[in-house]
């Protein structure tokens, strides 16, 4: 058995999960300061993807990325092409799964006391320092919650993924795609296969995921949820 | 070292309009709660922006609204005390007391958070975290962990209104300690005026985002200027007032003439004594001319487990027969003394417990 879609699938998980992470943090908390009607369109921008069907984001990734996109343009004047290749899966990954963090850590944020950052700014600690060392220890265990959840999300990426960076098996064949063209060459066996090392991933996933938000029974992490 | 004030900031329900200095010893504002005295801390330390004035620290200017400058929380080397300690509850006693402390190397820091732990009595507490820790504790730590940066001044909002009574004394002795110590403008925030009594000289009372009195303790609580200050400093009885001779003014509330020591520029609006300046003319002999005494009649009382509280209702006086005109503090053993004596009792008002009240 070719196993290729599993290393893909991890490969593109993991790097959608980090980018996705420092993205969903860096406009979670640059969001959490500020107020204003203009923050209630940016917000709805921010989660759009999470309620858009994947095919749609695919569409307008390949608008973005393509040939005659703006981006795309500017990738081939660079000699560089997206569409069809590796990191496709990446993006398209990416963009499917930032919402999902973006809400997870913004609500974590909102939940930590104003007055731990303010005691920390009386105390000379720069804004960066804030964040790092009182708003995101705080709001971890939301914020790990947000990452296992765009972790899964990225996992399972399907329509996007086969609009903008197509089948390629050896390339961009994630699980999911492997999946369904198994299931179209009437492959059964290599469907049920992959369908069930997925459901082997997502059962790890939320045992850490338990894990880490409950049963770690450090001291600390029974102070930081109170 | 002085730390100077004067801001405008518009709230909800009213402007705050402030301005007052504080100098090496500890100031107190004293005010309802929603005067406006978080708020002002909040301003100083920069954690609000005011709409219009200064606020200078040893002649640095900290936020002046002409020069355009607003220094952020993190420059102005201001120690802030939260009401509700605000410790970092994911870092021990030692981190927490160290937070501050950053820029210095290992070797540097350790010995003075160790110097600071000994002075909050917090030895053998260092590696707990602020939820182990109990109210008193906490704002022991939160107090070390203020100091830590050598603040120039020291700001402590409501510290002791979430202790009870036994850690409050133990964290009030403590505060006492650093007062002494420190020789930096401090400023203490309560509603408490008991509290403000007892740790600071210096008074700022404060009313609807107003300052309605400043100055040395003693001189407010002695004569406060308005009733609105002598109602904020405890005083519970009030009657309006009208000058009728020299040093004698009518009690209307009271339907009674009062001979007053005390003389103002202007002419008063109220006559008030404190609950416990009000005394009883022991032998009440009929025709006897014990000054500002008046027959009585007891109403109501409640206990405390030293001292009895009384309504009394003056025999000719005015109003609602079921109202009380006065209310007095005595300790228990004067109260079963006076029970024993025959009725009517006689209130006595001396002249030096009046003081007259502007509008």
């Amino acid at each position: 058995m070719d196993w290729s879609p599993l290393w893909i699938s991890l490969a593109t998980s993991v790097c959608a999960t980090a980018i996705t992470m420092v993205a969903g943090l860096a406009a979670a908390a640059w969001r959490e300061r500020r107020q204003g009607p203009g923050i209630a369109v940016m917000d709805a921008i921010l989660v759009l993807p999470l309620v858009l069907p994947p095919t749609v984001l695919g569409f307008l990734l390949l608008l973005l990325f393509g040939r005659n996109g703006p981006l795309g343009k500017l990738l081939l004047a660079l000699g560089a092409s997206v569409v069809f290749s590796w990191p496709a899966t990446v993006i398209a990954a990416s963009v499917v799964a930032f919402p999902l963090m973006y809400v997870t850590a913004r609500a974590a944020l909102e939940q930590v006391d104003r007055r731990y950052y303010e005691a920390a700014r009386t105390l000379g600690a720069s804004e960066w320092r804030v964040l790092r060392e009182v708003a995101f220890p705080l709001a971890w265990p939301g914020i790990l919650a947000g990452t296992i959840l765009s972790f899964a999300r990225a996992l399972g990426e399907f329509g996007a993924t086969l609009m903008l960076a197509g089948d390629i098996p050896g390339k961009t064949e994630t699980i999911p795609l492997a999946i369904y063209f198994a299931v179209e060459s009437d492959e059964f066996r290599r469907a049920a296969a992959w369908c069930a090392v997925d459901i082997g991933i997502s059962i790890l996933l939320l045992g850490a995921l338990y894990y880490w938000t409950h049963a770690q029974g450090s001291r600390r992490a029974a102070w930081a949820r109170r | 070292m002085a730390l100077e004030i004067q801001i405008e900031k518009r709230l909800r329900a009213f402007t705050l309009d402030i301005s007052f200095s504080a100098a090496e010893e500890p100031l107190a504002i004293l005010g309802p709660s929603g005067a406006g005295k978080t708020m002002l801390l909040r301003c100083i330390a920069g954690l609000e922006r005011p709409d219009r004035g200064r606020i200078q620290l040893n002649g640095r200017s900290l936020y002046d609204s002409d020069q355009r400058v607003q220094l952020a929380p993190r420059e102005r080397r201001i120690g802030m005390l939260f009401q509700q300690y605000a410790l970092f509850p994911h870092r021990t006693v030692t981190e927490n007391i160290g937070f501050g402390l950053r820029a210095l190397s290992a070797a540097e820091r350790n010995p003075r958070v160790t110097e600071l732990t000994k002075r909050a009595h917090l030895e053998g507490l260092e590696a707990r975290y602020p939820g182990e820790l109990s109210g008193g504790e906490q704002q022991r730590a939160a107090l070390a962990r203020a100091l830590a940066i050598e603040p120039e001044a020291l700001l402590l909002d409501e510290p002791l209104s979430a202790l009870d009574t036994h850690l409050r004394s133990q964290v009030e002795i403590l505060l006492q300690e650093t007062f002494a110590k420190y020789r930096r403008p401090a400023i203490l925030v309560t509603h408490n005026m008991e509290e403000a009594y007892r740790l600071c000289s210096r008074l700022v009372v404060l009313s609807r985002g107003r300052v309605a009195a400043a100055g040395e303790k003693e001189t407010i609580f002695r004569h406060p200027p308005t009733l609105e200050v002598a109602r904020l400093t405890g005083c519970k009885n009030f009657s309006r007032a009208r000058i009728v001779a020299d040093h004698v003014v009518g009690a209307t509330d009271w339907g009674c003439r009062l001979r007053v020591e005390q003389s103002l520029a202007r002419p008063p609006a109220y006559v008030g004594i404190r609950a416990h300046h009000i005394g009883f003319a022991e032998a009440a002999v009929p025709g006897s001319s014990a000054e500002n005494a008046f027959p009585c009649r007891l109403l109501n009382s409640s206990e405390t487990p030293f001292r009895m509280t009384l309504f009394l209702r003056l025999e000719n006086g005015p109003g609602d027969p079921g109202a009380p005109h006065l209310q007095v503090e005595i300790f228990k053993e004067k109260w079963e003394r006076l029970r024993a004596s025959p009725e009517p009792w006689h209130v006595q008002l001396s002249p030096e417990s009046l003081f007259l009240l502007a509008e």
